[in-house]
């Protein structure tokens, strides 16, 4: 009775297992006829889960404009995304296996700069394009001429906040960094090379790793050079934790940060220690203009929630990748690559896009201060 | 000078939480002779459940004076946590019982990832703040020093406990049974102690510490995510090998031990010229010195092979 009762498990199983295969294989036949299929790769799920999930959901909020509008080239836009956990290393494979499986046409992702350098030589590799919403590091798209980005880059970032910091009058400033994360190596890196370059002193440099949780030995060591800020150049989920700490050891110095501090889950961890602090970022909600008030909106109804700059950003990288394809008139690696490459005055919700030689965009940022718990627009500087 | 006791401050308050999670690690191997590599996410279980605990009472723990709530919500989520451990043994464990010991292990490192993962399914993959159970405030009149009380409250919590658990290995009946069971099984089951009780008991007393010491954590480091049990699991697996595996006040030591060197390294990278980032790496190497020159660890006796 009970070998019968497992043979008929097993055989159950087989049967849903190759109905699942077959199924697979006809939308693959599908998609090839009628419909361009994107690859997008985000972190889902994970450590900075909140700028994955905010990316993708203004990427694919892009991509459904686009087919209710009839699609591109007479066709349906397909966008297959695949979750790298927030991982090192998983991003590379997830990117492999769009590429060589789904067969994209372009890759859009990571936000984080890291993670985008494991995409970058793949796609380059397979000459299709990749483009980045919101990847920092100069290093990313250095890798080849298929990579892009839609946002400004680090030595940029880090200018603007070590600019906002000598404006402030604040000349001693000490460096927390995630050296796991090029993009926060990155963006200290080029925050002390303006500072001290025009009069400011670095009065103590820690570092850190993603996931850690106590920053006490760091931030006692940093308080006995008593600095004016602190730059905390990682992502929200330990600068939410070390600026809780930095309050408890008796340091008042506001935390200067950059786009990486842009997740509601900074605030919620953080509370009222954050306050006061600042982060230079790609947008503000709070921006007047019709067309991002537009896109606020729309948002909202569909998620709940007011769009992040990550949301933004998905949604000007999609949109920029189907504005190429449609000038392009094909989705060929090498003719879709020349048509990003040409993209002009490209109207996005962050900002006029142009991508410059490097194929990095060049806008400009904004700042912001966190207020009562919400992030607040204090001034926008240009590049 | 002032910095160097606050460095050495903040090194005994991270140690204590190590040590906390060791003793599990510990109390499993001593009695069963295997290392439970889900233990840290029994710890991660026992700060959502606290979390979950949190949200379903508010209104009953307002109105609680603070160290009553604090009760409340640690006692619950230690029950929780005894009862999943409980049911983890039942399920994965035992069925392996008379297997080589690998197979043990390698369950184990599933055992640990599936909760991982089922974590991020049900508690969903981003952090989450946990509420502040303990007032966030310093304790005043230290001078130059901060310590908070949520540190004084570690610290108090774990000896509490430490020696609770010292009292029941030593002085209960269960104990004597479990100290038994850990002297030689086959024998003990002979003599009339009912082996699977004692080890149901075993992984519930071990998971029910890890669930104290995920809470106490969670309220040190006020975010909670599926992963959070890794990065502590590890150090306080660490610690328990280097104050003497199956080793109560050993477990302790170690703990104490790896969080103030860690402290230390990190506070003085740039005095010693040692980027910040190899506090790990010094951590594991004190734990490679030991093992080479003293394998049974500070603590552990020298266990004989008998011919």
């Amino acid at each position: 009775m009970q070998i019968r009762n497992r043979a008929f498990l097993l055989l159950g199983l087989l049967g849903v297992a190759t109905a699942g295969l077959t199924g697979c294989k006809k939308s693959g036949d599908a998609a090839d006829a009628d419909t361009i299929v994107i690859g997008e790769v985000a972190a889902l799920t994970g450590g900075t889960a909140t700028f994955g999930q905010s990316s993708h959901a203004g990427t694919q909020m892009a991509i459904d404009e686009v087919n209710a509008a009839g699609g591109v080239l007479g066709k349906k836009i397909k966008l297959v995304t695949e979750d790298d956990q927030s991982k090192q290393g998983e991003a590379g494979i997830v990117a492999k296996k769009l590429v060589s499986r789904e067969k994209v046409v372009a890759l859009l992702g990571e936000v984080a700069s890291g993670r985008s350098l494991e995409m970058a030589p793949i796609a380059q590799k397979a000459g299709i394009p990749m483009i980045s919403p919101a990847s920092t590091n100069p290093k990313v798209t250095e890798t080849g001429d298929s990579i892009f980005r839609v946002c400004f880059i680090d030595p940029f970032q880090g200018t603007v906040m070590a600019k906002f910091a000598l404006a402030r009058g604040w000349k001693k400033v000490a460096v927390m960094t995630d050296v796991t994360q090029d993009y926060s190596v990155g963006l200290s890196q080029y925050f002390k090379e303006y500072f001290t370059k025009n009069g400011g002193t670095i009065v103590g440099e820690q570092s850190y790793a993603s996931g850690d949780k106590d920053f006490k030995a760091q931030l006692t060591s940093i308080k006995e050079g008593a600095p004016d800020a602190i730059l905390a150049s990682g992502y929200y989920n330990e600068v939410g934790l070390m600026s809780t700490q930095a309050k408890e050891l008796g340091i008042q110095a506001p935390l200067l940060g950059g786009d990486g501090w842009d997740s509601p889950s900074l605030v919620q961890v953080a509370g009222k220690s954050i306050e006061g602090s600042f982060f230079s970022n790609h947008f503000s909600n709070e921006d007047t203009a019709p067309r991002i008030q537009e896109f606020v909106t729309k948002y909202k109804a569909k998620h709940g929630t007011i769009p992040d700059a990550m949301a933004a950003l998905g949604y000007d990288s999609a949109m920029i990748l189907v504005d190429a394809i449609k000038r392009a008139g094909t989705t060929e690696g090498k003719a879709l690559r020349d048509a990003i490459a040409a993209t002009k005055d490209f109207e996005g919700i962050t900002g006029k896009i142009t991508l410059d030689a490097k194929r990095d965009a060049n806008k400009p940022a904004v700042v912001l201060t966190i207020k009562d718990g919400k992030f607040v627009y204090v001034e926008t500087v240009a590049p | 000078m002032d910095q160097f006791v606050q460095q050495l401050l903040n090194g005994l308050f991270l140690g204590a939480i190590y040590a906390l999670i060791a003793l599990g690690y510990t109390m499993v191997y001593g009695v069963l002779r295997f290392i439970n590599f889900a233990h840290g996410d029994v710890f991660m279980l026992g700060a959502f459940g606290g979390l979950y605990v949190h949200k379903a009472l508010e209104p009953l723990l307002n109105s609680l004076p603070w160290p009553l709530a604090l009760a409340v919500v640690m006692l619950a989520s230690m029950a929780i946590c005894a009862a999943l451990g409980i049911a983890i043994e039942y399920f994965a464990y035992r069925p392996l019982r008379n297997r080589p010991r690998l197979n043990v292990l390698i369950t184990a490192i599933g055992v640990s990832l599936f909760i991982e993962y089922t974590g991020q399914l049900v508690f969903g993959a981003t952090q989450q703040p946990f509420p502040a159970l303990i007032p966030r405030q310093n304790i005043s009149g230290l001078g130059g020093l901060t310590v908070t009380m949520t540190q004084v409250i570690v610290v108090v919590v774990t000896t509490a406990l430490l020696v609770g658990l010292r009292y029941i290995v030593m002085r209960t009946r269960l104990g004597l049974a479990m100290r038994a069971l850990s002297l030689n099984p086959t024998a003990a089951a002979l003599m009339g102690v009912n082996t699977s009780v004692v080890i149901s008991f075993t992984f519930g007393l071990g998971s029910a510490l890890a669930a104290a010491g995920g809470i106490l954590y969670a309220s040190l480091y006020p975010s909670v995510d599926p992963f959070m049990g890794i990065q502590p699991g590890i150090k306080a697996f660490v610690a328990a090998v280097l104050g003497g595996i199956g080793n109560i006040p050993g477990a302790a030591l170690g703990g104490m031990i790896i969080g103030v060197v860690e402290t230390l390294v990190t506070g003085y990278s740039q005095k010693l010229g040692i980027p910040s980032g190899y506090k790990e790496g010094v951590a594991f190497v004190i734990l490679i010195l030991i093992l080479l020159f003293k394998p049974s660890g500070l603590l552990g006796k020298v266990e004989r092979e008998k011919v």
